[in-house]
């Protein structure tokens, strides 16, 4: 009797874990969208930040960060999916790939403000690419790696080997078989892998706070050399920065950032889901 | 001519198999190119362990010491409260759950890490800081302890899909023998399980501090940022990576304030590697 006790107790204790994490995230998503939607306007969206990014809107930080992403993905989506090709179709199980994982791993630890300074001191400074879109979407692309490269790399691992034994013997070579049979069985995963490396890289405060992010720039970039405002550093701005800047408009940016995010998040999982659904191995 | 193709395509796939051990390399390599500077004109034993942090000052005080103790005691508190409850969550997850509550819950926990860190911290200024200060009666609530507080939500996403994967990968056999002995439920989770997957999980909780530690936009909205010598949850301290982030718009390329910086980065590059070397040999003992 003692025993069952002891189990009903201990398994409340553990329901009331599960519920401190889970519902502070709810609160926290519910208070945003709550407080956040009366900002949310066509002007707010499209227009650009006036009275010192009191009033007005937030569509060049919009852009900004939309730009910053798509130079990450251009940058980390070929050499990610490559890479992972490469350990799931080429590396054998020796000391170089121990190496190469471990790197990844180490990649993927590296604290963000670390990727700023690297950043920083590679691409702007060394380089002279000066704080500009160039800089600060090679420094995400680079931290988006490893979030690539693992679920790329899972998604090929995950196309069965008789697949690739097939084509094999039907004389294909090794490229060929790679391109033509293990790739597109491999597509969905690949491209759940880019979409959340996407949701993390817009995210990111950190990584572009020297690289390229404008404290306040009312117009619109021109070129991949110029600075732009980038929404998550935007928030970080109008919270601590600029004083009197009216909640609503906080809340409003906050929800703007997190919906992005998630919507990417979303999409990501809606793909796994119906993949997984329509597997047929 | 197909040959040459295929040959210049896989040297390709090698050289970007490569790459990640590549940019470790470089990312080291700047980072000590621009801070090793500094030791040129402050000692490394002053440097670490120097108490006063007035990098603007004349001559520059560059002391890391408080916030070396200020990352320390946030990333305590936060592991504190982040390992029951990170490890118990898992708990519920992989053992009580049943299937659909489960998938709800894991979809909870992947928002959660999906939020941004600066969503996060502007949240927790604007909820989390004035109880806490309402709470303890403070002139702030930008304190140590709202630091902690954010932070253990940041490590547990991470903490709870990695012990959940280690809960997960004991064998089925453990489970049923421990039953068919007469455990109970809890007994078999307390006695069986839990050792069974002491590594995975010991791995889960260094990954999980380790997140902490290279948090940098959450931390730095709500913890005061004071570089003093900390000697209370209660008060303002201020980060290794809050440092960085605050001072380095501000620091001259090539200033003494601009290698220390670096210098900062380079200690932080230091841990997290360490850690992330150790969890991942936890994680492989396990398998």
């Amino acid at each position: 009797m003692r025993a069952e006790k002891t189990q009903k107790i201990a398994f409340f204790f553990l329901l009331l874990s599960t519920l401190l994490i889970v519902i502070p995230v709810g609160l926290i998503v519910v208070i945003i969208v709550q407080k956040g939607i009366p900002a949310i306007n066509w002007q707010f969206l499209t227009d650009i930040p006036r009275q010192g990014m009191r009033s007005g809107g937030i569509f060049p930080a919009i852009l900004g960060t939309i730009y910053l992403v798509s130079g990450a993905i251009i940058f980390a989506l070929p050499i990610g999916l490559l890479a992972a090709i490469y350990l799931s179709e080429y590396a054998r199980d020796n000391l170089l790939t121990r190496i190469i994982k471990l790197a990844i791993v180490n990649l993927a630890g590296v604290p963000s403000v670390v990727y700023g300074l690297f950043g920083l001191a590679l691409f702007v400074v060394f380089f002279k690419f000066g704080a500009s879109i160039l800089s600060g979407s090679l420094t995400l692309g680079i931290m988006i790696l490893p979030i690539i490269i693992t679920a790329s790399r899972e998604a090929l691992e995950s196309v069965p080997y008789s697949f690739r034994e097939v084509s094999l013997s039907l004389g294909a070579s090794k490229w060929q078989t790679i391109r033509n049979i293990v790739l597109p069985n491999a597509i969905p995963g690949i491209l759940t892998g880019t979409i959340l490396g996407l949701g993390r890289a817009a995210g990111e405060t950190a990584p572009i706070l020297f690289t390229v992010a404008a404290f306040y720039l009312p117009r619109l970039p021109q070129s991949i050399s110029d600075q732009v405002m980038a929404l998550p550093y935007h928030l970080y701005v109008i919270s601590t920065q600029v004083p009197n800047v009216a909640e609503k408009v906080r809340y409003g940016t906050a929800l703007v950032l997190l919906v992005l995010v998630l919507f990417m998040n979303l999409v990501a999982i809606i793909i796994r889901y119906q993949f997984r659904k329509k597997k047929k191995w | 001519m197909r040959k040459i193709k295929e040959f210049i395509i896989e040297k390709l796939i090698l050289l970007c198999g490569l790459a990640s051990i590549f940019f470790v390399i470089l990312i080291f390599i700047f980072l000590l190119k621009e801070g090793l500077a500094l030791f040129k004109t402050v000692g490394v034993d002053k440097f670490l362990f120097g108490q006063k942090w007035y990098p603007i000052s004349e001559p520059a005080q560059l002391g890391i010491l408080p916030l070396i103790l200020g990352s320390l005691l946030v990333t305590f508190g936060a592991a504190v409260i982040s390992i029951p409850i990170g490890v118990g969550c898992a708990l519920y997850i992989a053992e009580i759950a049943p299937p659909k509550t489960k998938e709800f819950l894991k979809a909870g926990i992947e928002l959660l890490a999906a939020i941004p860190s600066v969503v996060l911290g502007f949240i927790g200024m604007v909820t989390l800081v004035p109880w806490v200060k309402n709470i303890f009666h403070l002139p702030t609530g930008l304190t140590a302890l709202s630091g902690s507080i954010m932070l253990a939500f940041m490590a547990m996403p991470t903490i709870v899909s990695i012990a959940e994967d280690a809960l997960y990968s004991v064998p089925k056999s453990y489970k049923e023998g421990a039953f068919a002995l007469g455990a109970t439920h809890w007994q078999t989770i307390h006695r069986v399980i839990l050792p069974a997957a002491s590594s995975g999980i010991l791995a889960a909780v260094m990954l999980g501090i380790g997140r902490v530690i290279g948090e940098t936009m959450a931390v730095m909205m709500i913890t005061g940022n004071a570089a003093i010598m900390p000697n209370s949850i209660l008060q303002p301290v201020r980060t290794l990576t809050a440092t960085i982030a605050a001072e380095m718009g501000e620091a001259v390329v090539g200033s003494e304030h601009y290698f220390a910086l670096f210098a900062v980065g380079i200690v932080l590059f230091i841990i997290s590697f360490a850690i992330n070397v150790t969890a991942d040999l936890f994680l492989h003992k396990n398998k």
